[in-house]
């Protein structure tokens, strides 16, 4: 599978995805600037974490607006996927290509910590091969993480069965306390209605060592890969 | 021409920040605020005709960037409004 | 301003912070009297903050020399060769009087200064850590600094992309009036790309890079080289504002730039600002500089020639490129949006030249800029001593509750966890952070590489104030020590001395002594300083902060797999106490805490003891004998040990016999150096006692891991047995209730 890495100004996780990616699962890799349009010889375009333009108007603002972010749209509907974490996932929030936004954390700090998330859909690429209810270990480091959507596109979200990831405690179960930046129902992920466009706060990228603590997070790039058999009833594709 | 837009989150959207506010100030003694809620604001310049043309420019610019239309309502005031109302400097 | 500059006066020179000999040194050396411009030029570069004028005399006394240092003090940062190619950048500065005034954008705008540091040379920064202090943490106005420093750091370093990995938070009355904001940066670079803060090369063209210029801190340089008083807070418009986004921006540019081979030189403009680069790069050189003012992009208007040779903007670099290339080098910057304009050439004459619209205003010889005066002025063991040092502990009376008393030192802000901190900073980005905060030393893998490097900060200044020569080099071996228990080998200091105005004889009397602690602590453990930074003037009306000489080590870790941290790891593995018995409560946590005494006498230090225990460790570590290792500091052993049963991921429980011949407190509490905990599993018990028996050092098994409680004897006698809940409890909210 082909990865390009978008790098905004300001981007900073794009060297770690890349580093996954090429040294981990030696997979080809390479970096997209924002100002490029062509996406042709890709299948999945990772948006990063990171600060891009500084952040200064609103997470994600400006760069949600960027030639590589407008070129997604087509990219998407021809069946390509994306992965945003952390600003990626502002990003695809602000530019439209998922539902809600994401506010400044109730807390009103920054928050870096490792988090549990619950897997509440093993139905799209990104988590097929998990089992339902599994329980990853990711760490967060953001400042506007709290998923806010009103309640018509909560209710649609559900319907669609679009919320991939909640923010719980190590044994699954959902609670007020494990949810690091009060985010609503505790979503910490959800995917568009035909599940090939990820956005989630966590950082997978930081857990896909065993070195660095957790390597729950190479899961979601193996489901993608087509080689996570977990549960053991393997799906196509 | 000078235009100022006031973006603030939309009434039932809970601002923590203003909670946090508010909190400070009932703690410095101001115990007779029943609600604060913390914006931002945006000054524009820019060259049009007239001001109406102004005015529909900077709401475009609101429209596609300045505010997000999920959380965030926004106002646009002309520099004349802001004269006749005697804004504080 | 505009018009004319006003006429050059000895008042001027005066209010500048020029002396009168000063001022009659420059007009003799100039054979006239300098314009408005010089005399800005000469005010910063003369500065305690740019010249070191009080300080130099000592500085040469600190060890800067070794088979691994690449580079020493005198560029932008210190650079070791740590092997496979790779050498590690780094240094460490202060931010304290900027903090003082503004809290978040001080902090904010200390971590853009060191991280412009760092990768001026050409390194990519891997890690920050902070060391902080504040006034004591009930006074509601400490929380307030606590809470704009600690932001603000946040802001500028995570939205820049370097994890913060370390550093420390301590409180004590005598920093109520001024905080220290000390950053320590560490980068990566290959060995052979070191960039330089020199101007080579006559005829070659002069950049400036990055955010326009506007008019604020002008004076930040002479601003840090005064006290305070209490007009302080009207001194705000001075502070600089830090922009995180585009310094991210100059950080790729620069890199990018200088992978292409045109940049020759680059130099950060910090304090002081174009002034301080167009006389030093060319000085390092021995080469000239002539640059236009005019040409330096300005985002406000009528800016005085004083005012943009002064204005200390921020995120702002003069770049020196290779004539002939200046098309890459623009491109670059212009990929990366942002402003590189030619503004002068490298010249050989051996002066700088400023003009405006190409009318002089400013010609004076680099020699003479960088002639600042050096001072030895008298020093005077403080009288203030005599009563503090005086104190024996021991006719206080002991605790009535041992348990309690340990609780207590746990929940101690001192001591008790800094999670409310770390969690702001994010301590992962770029995923090389193998052990994160919270334990003796941070450590981060180097890709590609089986090495790693472990880095710690540390300063005690209680310590240092009854015994600055002592204090100071306990506070090199505890942060070398620290670094030894993660299992790496300490290879590079950076210092950052904080200390009141030197212009008392006692202070410069402490800082002469912890320089000279610094030397034979370094010397002894054979570690050389390769960069720092001198801080004076901490002082508000009078009052001079605790002396606190913050000491930064790195070290290698041949393999980043065998590695330890400070927390148990199970039950059923014997703990022994490696280092000598002699502890003191003489400036100790316990003695502050239990008494609100700062005074007796501190533990010996044995340079060669300590040198030998660090080697043990870290033979062991890498033998891979031990569990945890960690440092016993501040609390003394008792906390040491309760550490070691609360701060990891599970509980794990203790019992152990202390040595009996000592009063309670002082064996549980007393702190003294060259002493570590370790734990070693049964069966590596055997090999153990092997290595220790071969390392010669006094060391002695105390206890065994397990069960839910510390129990602690002395002889056959509990003076402590709690339940690790409680602990918990205690160290976890100490200093996190303060701040909520």
């Amino acid at each position: 599978m082909r990865f390009g890495v978008v790098v905004f100004p300001g981007t900073w996780s794009d060297c770690d995805f890349h580093y996954v990616i090429s040294e981990v699962l030696h997979q080809p890799v390479k970096y997209v600037w924002h100002r490029e349009r062509d996406l042709a010889d890709l299948d999945c375009v990772v948006l990063p974490g990171g600060f891009s333009y500084g952040d200064y108007l609103r997470a994600g603002a400006v760069a949600g607006r960027s030639p590589v972010v407008e070129a997604l749209r087509d990219f998407i509907a021809r069946g390509g996927y994306v992965l945003g974490s952390c600003n990626g996932f502002q990003i695809l929030c602000e530019a439209g290509l998922l539902p809600g936004a994401l506010m400044r954390n109730e807390c009103l700090q920054y928050r870096c910590q490792s988090t549990h998330l619950v897997v509440d859909n093993v139905e799209t690429v990104f988590s097929r091969g998990l089992r339902p209810g599994r329980v990853l270990t990711m760490p967060i480091s953001h400042g506007e993480g709290k998923y806010h959507a009103d309640a018509e596109a909560l209710r649609t979200l559900k319907a669609g069965n679009q919320i991939v990831f909640r923010y719980a405690e190590a044994d699954g179960r959902v609670t007020r306390a494990a949810n690091p930046n009060g985010s609503l129902e505790n979503i910490a992920g959800i995917v568009n209605p035909e599940g090939t466009v990820l956005g989630l706060m966590p950082h997978p990228e930081r857990a896909a060592e065993t070195a660095m603590g957790s390597a729950d997070g190479l899961l979601l790039f193996q489901s993608l890969l087509g080689s996570l058999v977990e549960d053991g009833s393997f799906l196509k594709r | 021409m000078r235009v100022r837009v006031l973006v603030r989150l939309k009434p039932g959207i809970l601002d923590v920040q203003g909670a946090a506010v508010q909190k400070a100030l009932a703690g410095l003694g101001f115990t007779e605020v029943t609600d604060l809620r913390v914006g931002k604001v945006i000054e524009v310049e820019l060259q049009t005709a007239t001001a109406d043309a102004a005015r529909a420019r900077v709401g475009e610019m609101c429209r596609q960037l300045l505010a997000n239309p999920v959380l965030e309502d926004y106002t646009i005031e002309m520099a004349d409004d802001l004269a006749r109302r005697g804004a504080v400097r | 301003m505009t018009g004319a500059p006003p006429k050059v006066t000895l008042d001027l020179a005066r209010d500048s912070g020029l002396t009168a000999e000063e001022y009659e040194r420059i007009t003799s050396r100039l054979g006239r009297e300098p314009t408005y411009a010089e005399l800005g030029l000469f005010a910063a570069l003369w500065s305690e903050h740019c010249a070191y004028k009080h300080s130099r005399v000592y500085l040469s006394r600190l060890p800067t020399e070794g088979a691994r240092v690449l580079q020493g003090p005198g560029e932008n940062a210190g650079a070791i060769d740590i092997g496979d190619g790779w050498a590690v950048v780094f240094k460490i500065e202060s931010h304290n009087h900027p903090s003082f005034i503004e809290p978040f954008q001080g902090a904010a705008t200390g971590v853009g200064g060191i991280l412009r540091d760092v990768f001026t040379m050409g390194a990519r920064p891997i890690a920050l850590l902070d060391s902080l202090r504040f006034g004591d943490l009930d006074d509601p106005k400490t929380r307030r600094l606590v809470e704009g420093v600690v932001s603000g750091i946040s802001w500028y370093g995570n939205c820049f992309g370097c994890p913060t990995v370390g550093g420390e938070v301590a409180f004590a009355p005598e920093y109520a009036g001024n905080p220290l904001v000390n950053v320590m940066c560490v980068g990566l670079v290959r060995a052979d790309q070191i960039v330089l803060a020199r101007a080579e090369g006559v005829g070659n063209p002069v950049f400036y890079v990055g955010n326009k210029t506007g008019r604020d801190g002008i004076h930040g340089a002479t601003m840090a080289s005064a006290t305070f008083d209490d007009s302080a807070a009207e001194r705000r418009p001075t502070v600089q504002v830090g922009d995180p986004f585009t310094e991210k921006l100059l950080l790729e540019a620069c890199l990018e730039a200088m992978k292409t081979g045109a940049v020759v030189g680059i130099q950060d403009m910090g304090a002081a600002g174009l002034a301080c680069c167009t006389s030093e790069m060319p000085a390092r050189a021995g080469t000239g500089m002539d640059v236009e003012l005019s040409r330096v992009p300005q985002r406000e208007v009528g800016m005085t020639p004083y005012e943009i040779l002064l204005s200390e903007s921020q995120e702002r670099m003069l770049l020196v490129a290779a004539r002939g290339r200046e098309d890459e080098v623009r491109r670059i910057f212009a990929k990366w949006e942002l402003d590189a304009v030619e503004i002068g050439r490298v010249t050989a004459g051996g002066t700088l030249t400023a003009r405006l619209s190409g009318e002089v205003v400013a010609h004076v010889p680099l020699s003479l800029l960088a002639e600042a005066p050096k001072y030895t002025k008298p020093t005077a063991p403080p009288g203030w001593l005599t009563e503090p040092l005086a104190l024996d502990p021991l006719t206080l009376p002991e605790p009535p509750d041992y348990g309690e008393a340990l609780l207590a030192l746990c929940g101690s802000p001192n001591i008790a966890s800094k999670e409310w901190v770390f969690r702001q900073y994010d301590q992962q980005v770029g995923i090389n952070t193998l052990v994160l905060p919270g334990s003796d030393a941070a450590v981060l893998r180097v890709k590609g590489a089986p090495r790693a490097l472990a880095v710690s900060t540390d300063g005690n200044g209680r310590h240092v104030f009854l015994d600055p020569r002592r204090g100071a080099a306990m506070a090199v071996c505890e942060a070398a020590r620290n670094v030894s228990c993660s299992g790496a080998t300490p290879v590079g200091v950076t210092d950052c001395m904080n200390f009141g105005s030197p212009e008392r004889p006692e202070i410069l009397w402490q800082f002469a002594q912890a320089i000279d602690g610094i030397a034979e602590a370094c010397r002894a453990l054979e570690i050389p300083v390769v960069g720092g930074n001198v801080s004076f003037y901490n002082e508000t009306n009078g009052q001079a902060i605790l002396p606190t000489p913050v000491i930064g080590v790195v070290g290698i870790l041949e393999d980043a797999g065998r590695r330890a941290t400070q927390w148990f790891k199970g039950a059923g593995h014997r703990v022994a106490l490696l280092g000598p018995d002699h502890t003191s409560l003489g400036g100790s946590e316990y003695l502050w805490r239990a008494h609100r005494r700062l005074g007796g006498r501190l533990a010996p230090l044995e340079l060669e003891l300590e040198r030998k225990v660090q080697a043990a460790v870290r033979a062991a570590v890498s033998a891979g004998l031990v569990t945890a290792a960690h440092d016993c500091s501040e609390g003394g052993l008792a906390v040491a040990l309760a550490e070691g049963c609360v701060t990891g991921r599970e509980l794990v429980g203790l019992e152990a016999a202390l040595d009996a011949s000592g009063r309670g407190d002082q064996v549980l509490f007393g702190e003294g150096p060259s002493r570590v905990m370790v734990s070693v599993e049964p069966a590596r018990v055997r090999e153990f006692e092997a290595l220790m028996a071969e390392s010669a050092i006094p060391w002695r098994w105390i206890g065994t891991t397990g069960g839910d409680r510390l129990v602690l004897r002395l002889g056959t006698k509990t003076i402590v047995d709690v339940a690790l809940d409680r602990i918990e409890r205690a160290w976890r909210s100490g200093f996190e209730r303060h701040m909520a």
